[in-house]
């Protein structure tokens, strides 16, 4: 027991870099997939169809898959990352699939008079998305969003099978050495709990400051 | 100054549009001059409705021209006599002169009755905001909603949202104002209000092409009724000519229709 | 760069994809239904009951669904048997680990899906004089399986692709067999390029034949 509280120092070096790894990946992968959310509601076919394939590949292959394919096979095609540029890579790729889908939903589920609306007083295409459709699809953007994040912050546990010390390894770390796994693996699971159900939580009070728009 | 009354507003030759195999504007031409009411009646599927969107783009049409003020909406010159599609910063300046209201009202449910209005001033006019909110306040006083200029959408009456959506669309300055079956969606006790603005509208001059199937309406603001059918307009001319339609049969049987469904 | 393709070591040892794509079928399979049988009863509690239950219910789901299965997987693997004193199996450590992942996501489901049966439906049964327990059988259970039942395709399917997480503690499933074909020729490009679709189509497939099932079954 003694040893799992010297050890706190080692599992917060742990922690952090799920935290910075986590962090990298949500930024990333919420300006691709909001762009590419964008192109696949409003762009023609030939936008349409690359993201829309590009999509479903990457929602359709396990995580850990992708992190392995491009952990292994970038430095055979002559692209030398480190081991975090690749799983930032492979995550930041993993979650834009799926918001892509988030924002494609939130645009469509927004009426179609709208935008027409919003055509018939002039308005140019930015003009409409910035002040009359992403108003309305931010509504319906956060919740599951913030379930993106929430899975990208459990997905940040498998850039341990390559050798990047987050706090998964960490543990595991503490673990080989103390030979207490059940404390080490509960208190692992508590820190990923407390951080995901407070995001969870931040949601829920988001979604209902903005209610007050009803439909 | 006389103004040259032959130019006309609006200039539509030729119109066709097909979905698939179904023609739904089968060569329509028209003209609307400056101060005109045309209302434009039929059956559902007759065209009406696309033959309006078409005028601001809402729709694309195939072949013909539609021109708003002498430019052509739909197509650019490509050089070589060769037309091409508009690009949308084109259209939106087009769209600009042209102001449409909605059936389904479509205000923004985010924004307020004022900042409904003001946001076409602000952003397609370019106006300051004290400006756009004066101007804003203006028009939603004419239509009867000076009481309501802070409220959201979802806190108005039907008939009250497409006040606003009319307010909407004339703040604008537009030259002239499309009006897309805009009291089917009513409860009857509130369409006389937003007929009466209209109507009003209509006093003061504004250019306007109305789709709707309230006939009294159409006869007591119409200068001109056009009956379509087909994707065609089959019948043309003064209120009292149309609604006795003598000698045309669609139309004869398209009116005894609306006759009794309203009764 | 020069790489290049060779399929040969990938098609001569292509059983360890192809039997490890039916264990994680298995694993699938086998996960579901038992999380199902955990979702539905703890459903059904919490739809029953008020107060202590709805916590610990609500916990349970909470939990699970915001740690990373990853590490749910050592902790009932590495964990539990340092505890409790006894060893077990990978595979079976790893079908118990992804039952009871499955089962927090299937309370919800069948939460919402009970939730979402018709009140005219259950007063009906009122009406013709039918208990509770009669109610629950034959009206309230079969209006929700219809109801659940896309919801319960996509999370079959996303347990398909959870079960690439026992190649960790080497359960010889798909992500498995691909890693030790991996580690024996290092033919990245090659293996990923086959074992990857395989997922894909699978998944495809499984949704295919589950929105059939659905089309027999559902309501609306």
């Amino acid at each position: 027991m003694l040893y799992a509280i010297q050890s706190l120092p080692f599992l917060w070096g742990g922690l952090l870099i799920t935290l910075e790894v986590s962090a990298l990946v949500v930024f990333l992968s919420l300006v691709a997939g909001v762009v590419l959310g964008i192109g696949i509601a409003y762009g023609p076919r030939w936008i349409y169809w690359p993201i829309r394939i590009y999509s479903d590949f990457l929602r359709g292959i396990p995580l850990l898959v992708l992190i392995f394919f491009i952990y292994y096979a970038l430095p055979l095609v002559g692209v030398n990352f480190t081991n975090v540029m690749s799983v930032v890579v492979a995550l930041s790729a993993f979650e834009a699939a799926h918001i892509i889908e988030v924002v494609r939903g939130a645009i469509q589920s927004i009426h179609h008079g709208q935008n027409e609306a919003a055509k018939a007083i002039g308005l140019r295409f930015t003009q409409r998305l910035l002040y009359v459709i992403a108003p309305q699809a931010i509504r319906r953007f956060l919740p599951p969003w913030i379930n993106a994040v929430v899975d990208t912050v459990k997905g940040s546990a498998l850039v341990s099978l390559v050798g990047i010390v987050d706090l998964t390894l960490a543990i595991q770390q503490v673990i080989g050495r103390t030979y207490i796994p059940m404390p080490l693996y509960v208190l692992g699971a508590v820190m990923y709990f407390l951080i995901n159900y407070s995001l969870s939580s931040a949601s829920r009070r988001l979604e209902a400051r903005f209610a007050y728009i009803r439909e | 100054m006389s103004e040259p009354a032959s130019v006309p507003v609006v200039r539509i030759r030729g119109v066709k549009k097909a979905f698939g195999s179904n023609r739904v504007l089968d060569g329509v031409d028209l003209d609307v001059h400056k101060g005109e009411v045309v209302v434009v009646i039929g059956p559902s599927g007759s065209g009406k409705t696309t033959l309006l969107r078409c005028i601001n783009l809402l729709e694309t049409y195939d072949e013909g021209s539609i021109q708003v003020d002498g430019v052509e909406v739909g197509f650019r010159d490509g050089g070589e006599g060769i037309r091409k599609s508009r690009h949308d910063r084109d259209l939106s300046r087009i769209r600009a002169d042209i102001g449409m209201v909605f059936q389904l009202f479509n205000l923004f449910p985010h924004l307020t009755a004022r900042e409904n209005v003001m946001l076409g001033l602000r952003k397609v006019r370019g106006l300051q905001t004290a400006e756009a909110a004066r101007i804003a306040e203006q028009w939603l006083a004419r239509v009867g909603l000076g009481d309501k200029f802070d409220s959201l959408p979802s806190q108005l009456s039907g008939g009250q949202q497409q006040r606003v959506g009319i307010a909407r669309a004339v703040a604008m300055g537009p030259k002239v104002l499309l009006l897309d079956e805009i009291t089917s969606a009513l409860d009857p006790e509130l369409v006389g209000e937003v007929l009466s603005v209209v109507q009003e509208l209509a006093r003061d001059g504004m250019t306007m092409i109305v789709v709707t199937h309230e006939m009294t309406f159409a006869r007591d603001v119409a200068t001109r009724i056009l009956f379509m059918d087909g994707g065609r307009i089959q019948v043309q001319g003064t209120p009292r000519e149309v609604l006795t339609a003598t000698g045309h049969d669609r139309l004869k049987a398209f009116l005894a229709r609306i006759e009794m469904k309203h009764h | 760069m020069s790489y290049h393709l060779n399929y040969g070591y990938i098609w001569t040892h292509f059983g360890k994809l192809g039997w490890g794509l039916v264990l994680s079928l298995e694993l699938a399979f086998v996960s579901i239904l038992i999380g199902m049988a955990i979702g539905l009863s703890l459903a059904l509690a919490y739809t029953a009951r008020g107060g202590l239950v709805r916590r610990a219910v609500a916990g349970y789901v909470e939990f699970i669904r915001n740690v990373p299965l990853l590490l749910l997987v050592y902790l009932v693997f590495y964990g539990v048997p340092s505890v409790g004193g006894f060893a077990y199996d990978a595979t079976e450590s790893f079908v118990i680990t992804l039952s009871v992942y499955a089962g927090a996501t299937m309370v919800e489901v069948f939460r919402a899906g009970l939730a979402a049966v018709p009140r005219g439906l259950i007063d009906a049964g009122k009406a013709i004089g039918l208990t509770g327990w009669q109610r629950l059988i034959w009206v309230r259970l079969p209006t929700m399986f219809r109801i659940v039942l896309p919801s319960l395709s996509n999370a079959f399917v996303s347990l398909f692709k959870d079960t690439s997480l026992a190649s960790v503690i080497a359960v010889p499933e798909l992500t498995y067999g691909a890693q030790w074909i991996n580690t024996n020729s290092f033919r990245v490009i090659e293996v990923w390029s086959v074992a990857a679709p395989m997922y894909l189509v699978t998944g495809y497939v499984l949704l295919f034949l589950l929105q059939r099932l659905e089309r027999r079954f559902s309501v609306h």
